[in-house]
């Protein structure tokens, strides 16, 4: 019984680190750039929300509110993407590690002065009662962080294989120019990518704060996410989600099975280890370069 | 304006270029020698604290400027530096051969580390150096025997050749020690960009596959520049650690290893000034801005006030000075001495379209 109850608490952590790596995976598609500043998208994403909904600010009706939260964190993506990130347009990888790092520096200072450094809790419907199956308690927020990201991932699959803004996407993140004579707008298809993964960014957010309390550190989990991307592979987007099923599965089992100092190493461990024996994670897509 | 009329192919890779910038370089060292009598006990440590970051700096900047490698991990170099350096010390081992020592260790353990992460490149190597960076504090913790876990360990008294060396009553002696190890750092950088295998870093840094057309090992390269850029940092963090005088586990985070990268990035990648000017930077800045936070009363101490306007600047300097400080102040340099006939399109950015890393 214990081992199922840690299996689904791991499962539930799991789906928000694979919520977060998709963020990775999509931009990474899109742009052949990583977002470090994902994880604290994810943590405005969550103050965004609480900011509408907690009665100490607007008070907004929880469902009427997700949209809304939504739709402000796609236009600040696609504003941040306009003002910072066009700039880099063709810049290389690195450039755009530096910038985004101090991106999410500016995030998380921002977002400190606005709702303040003390740990705060969202009112969501999601965080009240919880359900007993099998002798496993299953919290609300727990069950429905599970489906809201395998039904995510499932669609946003779906969008990179069969629309025609998803190959224009992949096309633009092979070869930028190949993608201009195509016909493909590359800058608008970058802002619009940024806009998704500011929006998937919020949705893993909102799933969070349901789970428990918020902080403006919240963002670090971003670190964890990148240990599901890189399992997965960083390329495809069920491989981020099963990279964090994995990571969030490995946790509760360590800081049970293993010494106290040790567990919380488990998840940097695995990710070096899979840097070291395969590079290009679970599902590789890179194969040797060619001039 | 001075013309360079080369007659022999040693003069480009000559230490200076002409007797004018030997005089500029050899003034500045000289004022930096006289200048505990010039400024008082708190400014000198906070030119001592900029010097150590330096040093620091130019270690990473052997890795990222140089080679082209992002490592988000440094501060794990640093604290096993200063860790090593320390352990030595209470083992007996005199300061100035445990800090050579440290220096050495430091660069051969991170050469070994460098050899399965530097199959890795770009992003992947900046993501495993960050996860080294992050395991490294809880190493710290799992080691206590040895490291003094979180309740951290002091700078044992530290002598050369019976001279104590002491920040607190004697804060020049610290100034001297950090300016000889900065001089001898930057001259060791120096006159490693001049020999082949400076050039072999810059060649992986612009091309790794036209690098190994030109013959350049390149994995071997790799792990060199890691090994010595560790080396450096290794002794930039145990001069930190040893001038803070008590660390722990907390001293070396990963924020530090961030810091240290947005330092030279800010002050230009690929220059020795760099490391010092980005150095300058991100020393002053909280003195700035605890300055500005007195002049407008509460309303400007803000936690976390710090990073944020380092992000800030960061982000100015990447989208409109990609080559920092030092790239800035050549520009100004170029166009004083080219007056009237600089031209506004001389270092307009080459435009250039990304392709995939992936299925090729």
């Amino acid at each position: 019984m214990e081992f199922l109850q840690l299996l689904v608490s791991g499962l539930a952590n799991g789906c928000v680190y694979g919520l977060v790596a998709l963020g990775f995976v999509l931009i990474y598609k899109a742009t052949e750039a990583v977002n470090f500043a994902q994880g604290d998208f994810m943590m405005l994403g969550a103050f965004v929300m609480l900011g509408l909904v907690n009665p100490q600010y607007m008070g907004i009706n929880f469902w009427l509110a997700v949209p809304l939260a939504l739709l402000i964190m796609g236009a600040l993506g696609y504003l941040l993407d306009i003002t910072v990130l066009r700039h880099m347009f063709g810049q290389s990888q690195t450039a755009i590690v530096i910038l985004t790092i101090a991106l999410g520096f500016v995030i998380r200072f921002i977002a400190g002065v606005i709702w303040g450094h003390e740990p705060v809790n969202l009112h969501s419907p999601l965080a009240l009662g919880d359900m007993r199956a099998f002798g496993v308690v299953l919290s609300l927020a727990d069950i429905a962080v599970i489906v809201v990201t395998v039904i995510l991932t499932m669609l946003l699959w779906q969008f990179f294989q069969r629309t025609k803004l998803g190959l224009a996407m992949q096309a633009s993140s092979q070869n930028q120019m190949a993608a201009y004579y195509m016909g493909i707008p590359v800058k608008r298809v970058q802002g619009a990518i940024w806009a998704l993964a500011a929006i998937v960014a919020c949705v893993a957010g909102i799933l969070y704060a349901s789970k428990g309390s918020l902080d403006i550190s919240a963002g670090f989990i971003g670190i964890k996410a990148f240990a599901a991307a890189v399992i997965g592979g960083f390329g495809s987007l069920p491989g981020a989600l099963m990279g964090g099923l994995i990571v969030g599965v490995i946790e509760p089992f360590a800081s049970r099975y293993l010494p106290p100092g040790y567990s919380q190493i488990a998840p940097y461990v695995l990710l070096i280890l899979v840097l070291i024996f395969r590079p290009h994670g679970l599902f590789a897509q890179v194969r040797t370069k060619k001039v | 304006m001075r013309f360079h009329f080369k007659t022999t192919y040693d003069q480009d890779i000559r230490l200076f270029p002409d007797w004018w910038t030997f005089g500029l370089y050899a003034a500045l060292l000289a004022v930096m020698l006289i200048l505990p009598w010039l400024i008082d006990g708190f400014f000198l440590g906070e030119v001592t604290n900029v010097l150590i970051w330096a040093v620091a700096g130019l270690g990473l900047m052997l890795l990222t400027g140089q080679t082209g490698q992002v490592s988000l991990g440094h501060s794990a170099f640093m604290a096993l530096g200063c860790y090593l350096c320390v352990i030595l010390m209470e083992a007996g081992v005199p300061f100035v051969a445990a800090f050579v020592l440290c220096g050495i260790l430091t660069g051969v353990l991170g050469a070994i580390i460098a050899l399965p992460a530097l199959r890795l490149h770009g992003v992947y190597l900046a993501i495993a150096t960050l996860a080294l960076a992050i395991l490294a504090d809880d190493l710290i913790v799992i080691l206590t025997p040895w490291t003094g876990g979180v309740a951290g360990k002091f700078t044992p008294e530290m002598t050369i050749l019976g001279f104590e060396i002491n920040r607190w009553a004697n804060p020049a002696s610290w100034y001297y020690l950090v300016l000889i190890v900065a001089v001898l750092v930057a001259l060791i950088y120096r006159n490693l960009l001049r020999s082949p295998l400076g050039r072999a870093f810059a060649a992986i840094r612009d091309s790794e596959i036209s690098a190994q057309a030109m013959g350049v090992d390149v994995a071997h390269t790799k792990a060199v520049a890691f090994g010595l850029s560790c080396a450096f940092t290794g002794l930039g963090g145990a001069l930190m650690g040893l001038y803070a005088g008590a660390f722990n586990n907390e001293t070396f985070n990963f924020l530090l290893a961030i810091q240290l990268l947005m330092m030279i990035v800010i002050g230009g990648l690929g220059f020795i000034h760099g490391a010092f000017l980005g150095a300058i930077v991100i020393a002053f800045l909280p003195q700035a801005l605890s300055i500005l936070s007195d002049q407008f009363g509460r309303a400007m101490s803000i936690p976390g006030l710090e990073m944020g306007v380092f992000g800030m600047i960061l982000i100015a300097f990447i989208i409109l000075e990609p080559m920092g400080l030092y790239g800035r102040w050549m520009k100004i340099r170029i166009w004083l001495e080219l007056f009237p006939f600089a031209r506004r399109d001389m270092f307009r950015r080459q435009k250039s379209y990304l392709k995939t890393e992936r299925l090729r």
